[in-house]
């Protein structure tokens, strides 16, 4: 009864074309927002926010910028955490050699700087497709994973071969080093979380979307209707290792504060991420989000059950997690391949029609 | 002849030897890909699994022991017995049969005709359910694989060529094992070979990589085949990981070999066995070389990028690898 566009007369351009052309979806929207920024800080703790709020938000984003490629243009990647890593880096280097400029133009920056890496490493994706590709990405993530593990000027020689964040803060707060405040790390992730996903949001529903998606379902076909596939590609490796770039900078500025190359942005990472988006729905923006929900509340919510409840070593809830993941994976790929976000449309399909379905 | 120069040699050898070692992982790889156009991630780990269960089986261990234990409070690990080797090799091999039918029943016949990323990922998904399976069942410590392979340089071999290079040259160093796995994967293709070409069911299952539904229309039940392909990835995964289990102990970092194995398969061609090996070859060679060439240069360890990176230079002039059928597209 609530949800349906009847009745919900459109009396301009811009009206008809925003981002969500049904009212409920725009007030739900609005609500979410209200809370995610006016509630839930006051109501954090260091558990909640460094176990569950800013691994989802951070993975958000990465896993936007994953779908965004893969979801949408169809180019497989398996070097997301390669690129994750060019962020963190990147950040870095600019906030050791920038103090004084705003932490929060560093992470851009490092996003703009993946982007370029992202491109560079896009560029075969124009002669090789499919299977060969999602191996040659792998080119990307251990070349990039040992470049900066063994060239000292990346972590400024530091002895222990890790990088640190220093304490930066944003209006007087600290938002990165160890006297960050919980809800002020939680906000930063908040603002660029929302701002990226506004982004891609518009970005996949406009031209430059339609482009991608062409080239997905059939990249012949789509250039012989006049897709230039070289802006198509490289465009959504751009955008793509943008945020996942932004995402890197994040997930080693304000989660972890401290990072080492191998064990934080490994091919693990991007095998998660990939995973992310399978379960959350392959080219959709709220899927990413689901599946970043999904896998990170699900480790969270094993050892909840296995070792406090049920006793067990946590070794085994490892290798117990291991197996639920592999068959949620195939579970889903076989009973529902287009994921969650498939779902979450089925049941909007269902609320149109609520309360007279025929 | 310089030292320097016999060093080289010896590189070349060693990288030719641990090429071999590459390519059997690969070969399970083009089996599977050949025969049902499923490009199967999980084939490092089921090398992992299967010598796991092949150690399991020989030491007696009970499976699934730690989780047993932690529900029940009981304190069982072993059943107190020791098999041969052989016989726990052809209990291996059933068990990897039952994986291979499993594996067929439960989740790619509700797959058929799905586009082929989907496939690779349920592989992925597989990958990971199969490493947990079998730290679960076998637990995840290093265990050792004691089949009385030989281990070691080969003396003689280095006796014999200590003359070559005058004062600061001691000789070809050559692990024993790695001749052993070169003679091992000569018969295993060889095998291969033979069973596709002179056997009925060889000849069904290259019918298959041919065109499924001409193999379909002329009664040849896809099911089985698949089966029997999976099964023989399964005994190609065994040999595979007695070889590096042997080399390196049985744990969790054999599942990475498939890593390893994946620019082989790119240089090669997905769909060829020769390309496999020769795939293999060139990878181990050239990782060697340029490892001992250029890698003091630049800090080592080029060995974990170094054959992506030419696997993705190579593609880039030729995109579908060395032996590979010619991709045609079509609207």
């Amino acid at each position: 009864m609530l949800y349906r566009e009847a009745g919900d007369y459109k009396t301009s351009y811009p009206a008809d074309s925003q981002t969500f052309p049904i009212a409920f979806d725009r007030y739900r929207y609005w609500v979410v927002l209200a809370v995610a920024f006016l509630v839930i800080p006051f109501f954090v703790n260091d558990y909640i926010v460094n176990a569950l709020l800013l691994p989802f938000l951070i993975y958000s984003i990465a896993a936007i910028g994953l779908n965004i490629l893969t979801g949408y243009a169809g180019q497989v990647s398996l070097g997301t955490g390669g690129f994750m890593a060019v962020g963190a880096y990147a950040c870095y280097k600019l906030m050791t050699a920038f103090p004084d400029v705003n932490i929060l133009i560093h992470v851009v920056l490092a996003g703009g700087v993946t982007a370029a890496v992202g491109t560079a490493f896009g560029l075969p994706s124009l002669r090789i497709k499919g299977f060969y590709l999602a191996v040659a990405t792998l080119a990307a993530q251990f070349f990039l994973v040992w470049l900066f593990n063994k060239v000292a000027w990346f972590y400024n020689y530091s002895a222990s071969g890790q990088i640190s964040a220093p304490e930066r803060t944003v209006l007087g707060i600290a938002v990165t080093g160890p006297n960050t405040p919980a809800w002020a790390s939680y906000l930063v992730c908040l603002v660029f979380v929302t701002i990226c996903a506004l982004i891609a949001r518009n970005l996949t529903r406009g031209a430059m979307g339609r482009q991608w998606m062409a080239i997905r379902d059939m990249d012949i076909a789509a250039e012989i209707i006049g897709v230039n596939p070289l802006k198509a590609k490289l465009t959504a490796f751009a955008v793509s290792s943008f945020f996942v770039g932004v995402s890197g900078a994040l997930f080693f500025a304000v989660y972890l504060g401290a990072v080492e190359v191998g064990e934080a942005f490994g091919i693990n990472k991007s095998f998660l991420v990939l995973f992310m988006i399978i379960i959350g729905g392959l080219g959709s923006i709220f899927g990413a989000f689901a599946g970043a929900a999904f896998l990170v509340t699900l480790p969270v919510f094993l050892k909840l059950i296995g070792v406090d409840l049920l006793g067990w070593p946590t070794d085994l809830v490892a290798h117990l997690q291991l197996v639920v993941v592999g068959l949620l994976i195939m579970f889903f790929l076989v009973k529902e391949p287009h994921g969650l976000a498939h779902l979450w449309r089925l049941a909007k399909e269902k609320l149109r029609l609520w309360p007279f379905p025929h | 002849m310089s030292a320097d120069f016999l060093y080289g040699i010896e590189v070349v050898i060693n990288g030719l030897m641990a090429g071999v070692m590459y390519a059997l992982v690969a070969l399970g790889f083009v089996l599977i890909f050949k025969a049902s156009g499923i490009f199967n991630f999980a084939q490092g780990v089921m090398a992992l699994f299967a010598a796991l269960t092949l150690v399991g089986i020989m030491e007696g261990q009970v499976p699934f022991a730690h989780l047993i234990n932690a529900t029940f409070g009981t304190e069982i690990h072993h059943f107190g017995w020791h098999v041969p080797a052989l016989l726990a090799i052809f209990l291996t091999v059933g068990v990897m049969v039952v994986f291979a039918w499993a594996v067929q029943r439960f989740l790619f016949r509700h797959l058929v005709g799905q586009e082929p990323i989907i496939l690779f990922m349920a592989t992925i998904g597989l990958a990971y359910f199969l490493e947990g399976v079998g730290d679960l069942m076998w637990g995840s410590d290093i265990k050792t694989l004691a089949l009385g392979l030989p281990q070691g340089g080969a003396r003689w071999l280095e006796d014999a060529t200590a003359g070559l290079g005058g004062e600061d040259f001691y000789g070809f160093f050559i692990d024993k094992l790695d001749i052993v796995a070169t003679g091992v994967a000569i018969v295993l293709v060889a095998g291969l070979i033979a069973f596709s070409q002179y056997t009925k069911h060889g000849r069904a299952m290259r019918a298959v990589a041919d065109d499924h539904q001409a193999a379909l229309s002329v009664g040849i039940s896809l099911n089985f085949i698949w089966i029997l392909v999976w099964s023989l990835a399964g005994f190609v995964a065994l040999v595979a990981g007695i070889m590096w289990g042997a080399k390196s102990g049985v744990q969790f970092s054999l599942s990475l070999i498939a890593l390893k194995a994946l620019p082989v398969l790119m240089l090669g061609g997905f769909t060829s066995i020769p390309g496999a090996i020769v795939g293999g070859l060139i990878i181990g060679v050239g990782e060697k070389l340029f490892e001992f060439l250029i890698g003091p240069m630049v800090g080592g360890a080029t060995e974990n990028w170094f054959a992506y990176v030419l696997a993705l230079l190579f593609l880039v002039f030729r995109p579908q690898g060395l032996f590979g059928e010619k991709i045609i597209e079509r609207v």
